[in-house]
């Protein structure tokens, strides 16, 4: 069962965001507002810890579980497609108060009207798939 | 073990948090795959036939079968913490947060998980209900695709390795949530 392990993972990361408060719609609210450090704090510290993670890897060229170099593909740069689409994002971000991640959670947590939010996310995927050759990249 | 469970089920600080969103991170690297969850969404289409009338849907779903688990763990973590780990649907928010839904009409800020006057299936037949929902739902999964990324993919794993495009993506993230919160918001609130 290979499959076991990002269970797993998914399910720390689950409980994680949940006992952090990170899926409540309040504190993304509150964040936006900067009227709490916590949400800066959970992410300024991923964050913090998460480069001196991945600088481990590439110093010590880390391998992964199945022996190879561990890369982090760079992500091709331009500028409109990061400002349009993080704004987009964005907007819906504080609207539902919930990232991708969270919406998951959510379920989880027993909001079930979530799964409207979730459903219109993946046609909001598919709509981007349909029109992208049309959006500037 | 009691004496455990009773720690872990008090609301966890930021500087525990973070450092365990960083160490996901790590375990899906390590185990050869990347942390993101929007990519989810796209093989969602995938899934429900997409790539049969565009070719941006159209790959071997089965590939990213790993990433489908681990948002079902995601699931199953919102529900472990809902059934064992005390749950409480109260968030510590600042006094001032409080203050001001007030003011916008939102009864018990912070009491529930989501503001249960909004997210609620009865709401769905109101306009503001389409538009918190259905309409907050579809940016989120236009943007985060357009984008090429969400919060875990661009804030963390993207920022965690310095990453201009994420940076620029995280500035994007704010610019949005920034004009909604203080512009949008306190008109659909009060809907």
């Amino acid at each position: 069962m290979k499959f076991l392990r990002y269970l797993l993972i998914g399910t720390v990361f689950g409980i994680t965001l949940a006992k952090a408060e990170v899926i409540s719609w309040f504190r993304i609210y509150e964040m936006f507002k900067f009227q709490s450090f916590h949400m800066y704090g959970v992410i300024g510290s991923a964050i913090v810890v998460g480069i001196i993670v991945i600088q481990l890897i590439k110093r010590k060229k880390l391998k992964s579980i199945d022996g190879e170099r561990i890369i982090i593909a760079p992500k091709q740069f331009s500028w409109s497609r990061y400002i349009i689409g993080g704004t987009i994002f964005g907007l819906g971000w504080a609207m539902t108060g919930a990232c991708p991640g969270p919406m998951f959670i959510l379920l989880g947590n027993g909001v079930g009207v979530i799964l409207v939010v979730i459903a219109s996310a993946v046609l909001g995927t598919y709509v981007y798939g349909k029109i992208r050759h049309k959006l500037p990249h | 073990m009691s004496q455990l469970l009773d720690w872990i089920s008090q609301p966890w600080p930021w500087y525990v948090a973070g450092p365990l969103i960083a160490m996901v991170m790590f375990s899906m690297l390590f185990f050869g795959k990347s942390f993101g969850l929007s990519a989810n969404l796209r093989t969602m289409c995938s899934i429900l036939g997409a790539g049969k009338s565009c070719d941006f849907f159209d790959f071997n779903w089965r590939d990213q079968m790993w990433n489908l688990v681990f948002a079902a763990g995601l699931v199953l973590g919102g529900l472990i913490s809902y059934l064992y780990l005390g749950y409480e649907p109260a968030a510590n928010i600042s006094e001032t947060t409080i203050t001001e839904l007030k003011a916008f009409g939102i009864e018990n800020p912070g009491e529930n998980v989501v503001p249960t006057e909004i997210f609620n299936w009865e709401n769905l037949l109101s306009v503001q209900g389409i538009i918190f929902m259905v309409l907050g739902g579809f940016l989120v999964g236009f943007g985060t695709r357009y984008a090429g990324g969400c919060t875990s993919g661009h804030a963390i794993s993207g920022l965690s390795d310095l990453q201009p495009a994420s940076l620029l993506a995280v500035v994007g993230f704010f610019i949005g949530g920034l004009v909604m919160t203080y512009f949008i918001l306190p008109h659909l609130l009060v809907m």
